[in-house]
């Protein structure tokens, strides 16, 4: 029983309700276990585990190419940029230059990869706060990169088109007007995103001055991605930390300082321009070469520890192997950026309403598999 | 009551021929009761396939195409589904009240149809104070949904109910004050009368400014009453999985489902009636057909339900300090000072009229 003194000494109660784990605003099965007074949320909790299948230990298992196929299943929407940093660490490992037709094709896949994840993003994110139509406008737009994988390597979600020394494959003859007609048509059609959602009022009210995360939290919480620079924390590892080809673009950080759901919205958006504007620079120079380097059919690593962070749709993503050189690794972990971010969850929701715990919730943009791995 | 249309009067001339007046009445009523109850059921299933439809135009998807020509037993196909489900009821739920409330919704819808002028002629209540059963009509239906949401013992029908409750009671201001306004201007409760006034000029014109702020806040207020996105935070299913009828299933769920499309066309039918001149037709280009009046008062109420899916489609969902901040902050200081507009024109005798 709690008084309120603004309310007149009216007693309320609070009580405990589950979102989740199955529930479709938590994307997966996560489970949120929260605190209501009324509408007003007091606490919180989320509870993991429900789809955890131990990824880490089942990489002590697996030799260095395998790794690769698992990371797949941790943040599905960004799995071709998973699989480049478990590729990458193996490379750095073994001071392994790849050719630059490797760099430039992994930048171009990652980057049609963020934009796939940011579509899909963008439809839930409308749905989450009930404009359902937005849905299927991010999947018109989404289908056309899965097409263009497709083609490319075969599998539309989980891609595993990298191999530590290089790619699977080379690019199939069609990917380069593929890529070139899908940014001529994603040109005109994100604009559409902002006159259905962005510029809706209901929308900007929905969003605007709710979740609001300082630069100070967002630090110490150790968000990153869209989450870490919607509130000013310049913290794009592309820029700071360049791996594959990001040394060779120019592309802005898109930089928010308000910190709320609306700023986390538009960062998204605007990541949508800058990867658009980095294909562009890529896709008419794409070196020619090699699509791999030969490395032995079991890859040992020198002994020691070996770290690699990339940035995913979702934020930073770090790979962790310790190697007792021996062809499986002693010790993997990763560094997922979702469990970072979904941690700040209670931080920034507790006040809000059930509405706003779910707008919230929709920008933090969290893929449970990549939380619970 | 007032059924002067030659085949049903010939009906009523029959029945009271062959039998006692007593009986004879209590026949008829029935008999029209079963109409409406059709009526009902095919409105009903007809807009969840034009809902379907339409949803799917907006989101660049074909809709359901196999059922029948283009689709059109899909939701026919999908009430026999319904019919044939299990009637679940949770352990530890208020059974009787649970398996009352899917009959508020239903019978109020009902109740509120029967008093509609369809045409001229063809009218089943003709009441003095149409407006205001409709108005009283359209509130109980808000028990039903209070009722199974509670009964339910769930906590997320229990917040679908309780956001239900504060929606419709809130919202019911505006959608009595704004059909106020347009009762200023017709000085009749009475439907028939309201539509006849409309000879002279479709209340939207004869009002002009205010009738237009009416019609918004109607329009604002009746979705919001027919718990409709951008106003469906009863069943927020982003929010809420289902809302109140999460535990329902069957025909019971159903009843809810249908019951909200026929409100909707409920809703639609009063702004037509009252705003756009009911069965009348435009400049009275077929005033000497009488029976073409349903088809204008069909057309109109289908452009307006249109519009309100149209809202569905495009709008994302208030939150509830929102819903509530926009009806006692915005539309209810809006109302009330459209009334003393509406009234200062009625008073200086500003009106259109043709």
């Amino acid at each position: 029983m709690t008084t309120d003194p603004t309310t007149n000494n009216v007693k309320t109660e609070e009580y405990f309700i589950n979102m989740g784990p199955q529930h479709p605003a938590t994307h997966g099965v996560l489970r949120l276990i929260l605190t209501i007074d009324g509408e007003t949320i007091k606490n919180v909790e989320p509870d993991l585990g429900y789809i955890h299948r131990s990824i880490e230990k089942m990489c002590e298992r697996d030799s260095y190419q395998q790794i690769v196929h698992l990371t797949d299943r941790m943040d599905y929407l960004s799995s071709h940029i998973n699989n480049e940093a478990v590729c990458l660490t193996v490379e750095n490992a073994l001071e392994l230059e790849v050719p630059e037709r490797v760099k430039v094709i992994r930048t171009i896949i990652s980057e049609l990869t963020r934009i796939a994840s940011h579509n899909l993003w963008w439809g839930v994110m409308g749905m989450d706060v009930g404009a359902l139509t937005t849905y299927f406008y991010g999947f018109r737009d989404r289908e056309l990169i899965n097409d263009i994988f497709e083609e490319t390597c075969g599998a539309r979600l989980t891609m595993n088109y990298n191999l530590p020394g290089g790619l699977m494959f080379d690019i199939h003859p069609n990917f380069v007007k593929r890529v070139k007609d899908f940014i001529t048509h994603f040109k005109t059609k994100l604009p559409e995103y902002d006159t259905l959602l962005t510029n809706n009022i209901i929308f900007q009210k929905r969003t605007k001055g709710v979740g609001i995360l300082t630069k100070e939290d967002a630090i110490s919480f150790g968000a990153s991605g869209p989450v870490g620079r919607a509130s000013g924390y310049s913290c794009d590892v592309r820029k700071h930390h360049p791996y594959s080809a990001y040394t060779q673009v120019k592309f802005n950080e898109a930089l928010k300082t308000t910190g709320d759901t609306f700023a986390r919205y538009q960062v998204r958006i605007q990541e949508m321009w800058e990867s658009m504007a980095i294909i562009e620079q890529l896709i008419d120079n794409i070196p020619a070469g090699d699509y791999k380097v030969a490395t032995k059919a079991v890859i040992k690593l020198p002994k020691g520890e070996f770290y690699q962070k990339v940035e995913t749709a979702r934020g930073e993503l770090g790979v962790y192997i310790n190697s007792t050189g021996t062809k499986n690794p002693y010790r993997v972990k990763f560094r997922s950026p979702g469990l970072s971010n979904l941690s700040l969850l209670n931080h920034i929701a507790v006040g809000g309403k059930i509405g706003d715990l779910v707008a919230t919730m929709a920008t933090l943009d969290i893929v449970v598999p990549d939380i619970d791995r | 009551m007032r059924i002067p249309l030659s085949i049903t009067r010939s009906i009523h001339d029959w029945l009271f021929s062959v039998m006692p007046e007593g009986v004879a009445s209590i026949v008829e009523m029935m008999l029209i009761a079963t109409v409406f109850l059709a009526f009902f059921a095919i409105a009903g299933l007809y807009l969840v396939l034009l809902e379907r439809k339409i949803a799917a135009w907006f989101q660049l998807r074909l809709g359901p195409n196999r059922v029948g020509y283009k689709g059109l037993l899909q939701t026919l196909a999908d009430a026999l589904k319904l019919v044939s489900k299990e009637l679940t009821i949770i352990d530890k739920a208020d059974k009787f009240l649970f398996k009352l409330a899917p009959y508020f919704p239903i019978i109020t819808a009902l109740m509120a149809l029967s008093v509609f002028p369809f045409t001229e002629e063809l009218h089943a209540f003709d009441i003095n104070i149409g407006i205001f059963f409709l108005i009283a009509i359209s509130s109980i239906g808000v028990i039903g949904i209070l009722l199974g949401g509670w009964a339910s013992n769930n906590k997320f029908a229990l917040i679908g109910a309780m956001r239900s409750g504060v929606q419709t009671i809130s919202y019911e201001l505006s959608v009595g004050l704004s059909l106020l306004t347009m009762v200023l201007l017709t000085g009749s409760l009475q439907l028939s009368e309201i539509v006849a006034v409309q000879k002279h000029g479709w209340l939207i014109v004869q009002g002009h400014i205010p009738a237009i702020i009416a019609f918004m806040i109607f329009m604002i207020a009746g979705t919001a009453e027919s718990n409709r996105a951008p106003f469906d935070l009863v069943e927020a299913e982003s929010e809420l999985g289902a809302g109140f009828h999460t535990e329902y299933s069957g025909m019971r769920f159903a009843y809810f489902f249908l019951a909200e499309f026929v409100n909707m066309f409920i809703i639609a039918a009063i702004a037509a009636t009252v705003f756009f001149g009911g069965w009348l037709s435009p400049f009275g280009i077929t005033e000497s057909i009488p029976m073409l009046g349903i088809f204008w008062f069909g057309l109109k109420t289908f452009l307006i339900i249109v519009l309100m899916m149209w809202f569905r489609w495009t709008f994302p969902r208030l939150r509830i300090d929102q819903l509530l901040t926009l009806e006692w902050k915005y539309l209810l200081p809006l109302n009330l000072m459209n009334l003393v507009i509406m009234a200062f024109i009625v008073w200086r005798n500003l009106t259109i009229q043709f």
